[in-house]
């Protein structure tokens, strides 16, 4: 077990190592950052010296690796819009993101646990093709139009819900939904398919065999050996969901690190952008970690990988 | 890393909205190729005329829409039906352009891992990891926005960054066909190492790598919109789907029709790809097609 994890930590650290490099080589793409930076009314002079000031001036490996040694111990450097430090800028707009990616997973899984208990156990009735519709309709809309259609139903015409901004609990409730359904597909599915393969099964034959109430056969017998891929992929979602929630942050107004990240990208300010890129990554490489030491608390089997 | 990712997901088994879903799928796609081929020719507005006399027209079933402009006008006055015809170009383009290079690289991974395992596939498994790691929308703006938007910009980001899932069904598929007898019956004929992969194992994965491209092909055409939707996406005045809905978002609460027009035209299109994929993924199970 312990190896396991040391492998599976190493194998994470090394993926960590190269998104940094790619994130570091993604905001040296356009040809002159000092010349993004000054801005279009700049004169030579300037551009000058917002390549000193900002170290552009040495050659790339140097500015790696400054920027590297910095990062590992949490120093982005200074964000040129905000004037203020990356990490700071990143620390007070987390909560935000990780509310949000919280509250969309929270309600990912209340929807589609139960719609595919419900399809699995009505396998081939209306009731499963109905889930499977409802499935394949959520995976065709595009979040941010989604986002839209519930701002004008919920919070113009039925005045239910904020539309944008944070005021209370609620305005977390539509980007939440937003986000829920980027993942309620796949889950549904999951769940679905999980819960068919358990019902198969010898064991619940047995089970049906002694005379088990079919509640207590789905709950506890089928759904706790149908839970184990959930529970992982949940993990994995919610990674999917940090990094997605730019659209929806957007949509909604939320200010939250995608949103910082979008203000960032539309103003050149790369320091930023870097950063986010890279914090993103490395939660989402948490997440699948976390995913897989779970899976193999939960399955004996998978350790031996 | 993560076995729970880098394995395929299982074939969902039993019921799935079976041969009439392949169909429906199929007609919508061609609907739409129709929409984007001759559509524009069919409609007597170009998409790209200002009228601000004829601002914000509703459409035809609404009150005050009419014949002229039958699904209304947007908000400086430019014929909704034709901008939402030649959005279907850019939205097919998008999809397929996309699929072109990001199956090329994913497949090429793939199957060289897939075959020759060990080290090597040890080497694509990692790529397939990195890749997964990293927040695609969030690069992809940051790409078009250090770049600038571009219909070209777009598809190339979207290419380098959606092939981990024909990588991950390129390798799985072809470990899975790698000791079959043909293949070493072909090894034992004396086939190069490039033509067995070539003439043997691409075309009997083949069928896989298609679910994978049309799953695919509709991620590229939702992203598109949303990165144009954000503004870092295709250049107007061109009329993406992603930007009208964008030009719209203004409006939507007077005139909620001028963002439901080309969002629904989005989603049918990318339910009706997702039918074709689940059918096409039923007939491979079913073995009618090998």
């Amino acid at each position: 077990m312990t190896r396991f994890i040391l492998r599976r930590l190493a194998v994470g650290i090394l993926v960590a190592f190269t998104v940094v490099v790619l994130s570091f080589m993604l905001t040296r793409l356009s040809s002159d950052l000092a010349i993004s930076i000054a801005g279009p009314q700049a004169t030579q002079t300037d551009i000058e010296i917002i390549r000193k000031a900002y170290g552009l001036d040495r050659p790339l490996y140097m500015q790696f690796f400054s920027w590297v040694g910095r990062a590992a111990v949490g120093d982005f450097g200074e964000s040129f819009f905000f004037k203020d430090k990356v990490s700071n800028l990143i620390a007070s707009r987390m909560p935000i993101t990780m509310t949000l990616g919280l509250v969309g997973l929270v309600l990912a899984l209340v929807m589609s646990i139960p719609l595919g208990i419900l399809a699995a156990v009505r396998e081939g009735t209306w009731v499963d093709k109905a889930v499977t519709l409802f499935t394949m309709i959520g995976q065709a809309m595009p979040s941010f139009w989604l986002g839209l259609i519930l701002m004008i139903v919920f919070g113009l015409w039925l005045g239910w819900l904020p539309i944008s901004g944070i005021e209370s609990w609620q305005s977390f409730v539509m980007p939440g939904v937003v986000l829920a359904f980027t993942a309620v597909p796949a889950l549904t599915r999951l769940t679905r398919s999980g819960m068919m393969e358990a019902l198969s099964s010898d064991y619940i034959r047995t089970a049906r065999a002694k005379g088990l109430l079919r509640t207590s056969i789905i709950f506890k017998h089928a759904l706790r050996n149908a839970a184990i891929p959930v529970v992982s992929i949940a993990a994995v979602q919610l990674g999917f969901m940090l990094g997605g929630s730019i659209v929806t942050e957007t949509v909604f107004a939320l200010h939250g690190v995608g949103f910082l990240a979008w203000e960032s990208i539309g103003k050149n300010d790369f320091p930023v952008v870097q950063a986010v890129v890279l914090v993103l990554a490395v939660l989402y490489i948490a997440l699948t970690l976390a995913a897989d030491i779970l899976n193999a608390v939960l399955d004996p089997r998978l350790r031996s990988a | 890393m993560s076995d729970t990712i880098i394995l395929p997901a299982p074939a969902p088994s039993g019921s799935r909205l079976g041969n009439a879903g392949f169909v429906i799928g199929l007609a919508i796609c061609g609907l739409v190729v129709l929409m984007a081929l001759v559509g524009n020719f069919m409609v007597p507005h170009d998409p790209w005329t200002q009228n601000l006399n004829e601002r914000l027209i509703p459409p035809f079933f609404m009150e005050g829409g009419g014949a002229e402009h039958l699904l209304g006008t947007d908000q400086i006055g430019r014929d909704y039906l034709a901008r939402l015809m030649y959005g279907a170009r850019i939205s097919l383009m998008i999809g397929l352009a996309t699929v072109i290079t990001s199956g090329l690289i994913g497949v090429t991974l793939g199957v060289v891992g897939g075959f020759f395992g060990g080290k090597v596939d040890d080497v694509v498994l990692f790529a397939i990891t990195c890749r997964l790691s990293i927040p695609i929308v969030l690069v992809a703006l940051a790409v078009v926005g250090l770049l600038g938007s571009s219909l070209f910009l777009v598809v190339a980001t979207l290419g380098l960054l959606l092939w981990d899932r024909f990588a991950v069904v390129a390798r799985a598929t072809t470990m899975q066909i790698r000791n079959l007898d043909y293949v070493s019956a072909a090894l034992c004929a004396g086939i190069s190492t490039p033509q067995l992969l070539l003439r043997e194992i691409l075309p009997n994965i083949a069928p896989h790598i298609a679910v994978v491209a049309t799953l695919e092909a509709a991620l590229a055409i939702l992203l598109e919109a949303a990165l144009s939707f954000l503004g870092l996406g295709v250049p107007p005045p061109l009329p993406s789907w992603g930007l009208m809905i964008a030009e719209g978002k203004d409006y939507m609460f007077f005139s909620p029709w001028v963002i439901m027009v080309p969002g629904l035209a989005l989603c049918i299109l990318v339910f009706g790809i997702n039918l074709l994929g689940d059918g096409l993924r039923d007939l491979l199970r079913t073995g009618r097609v090998t």
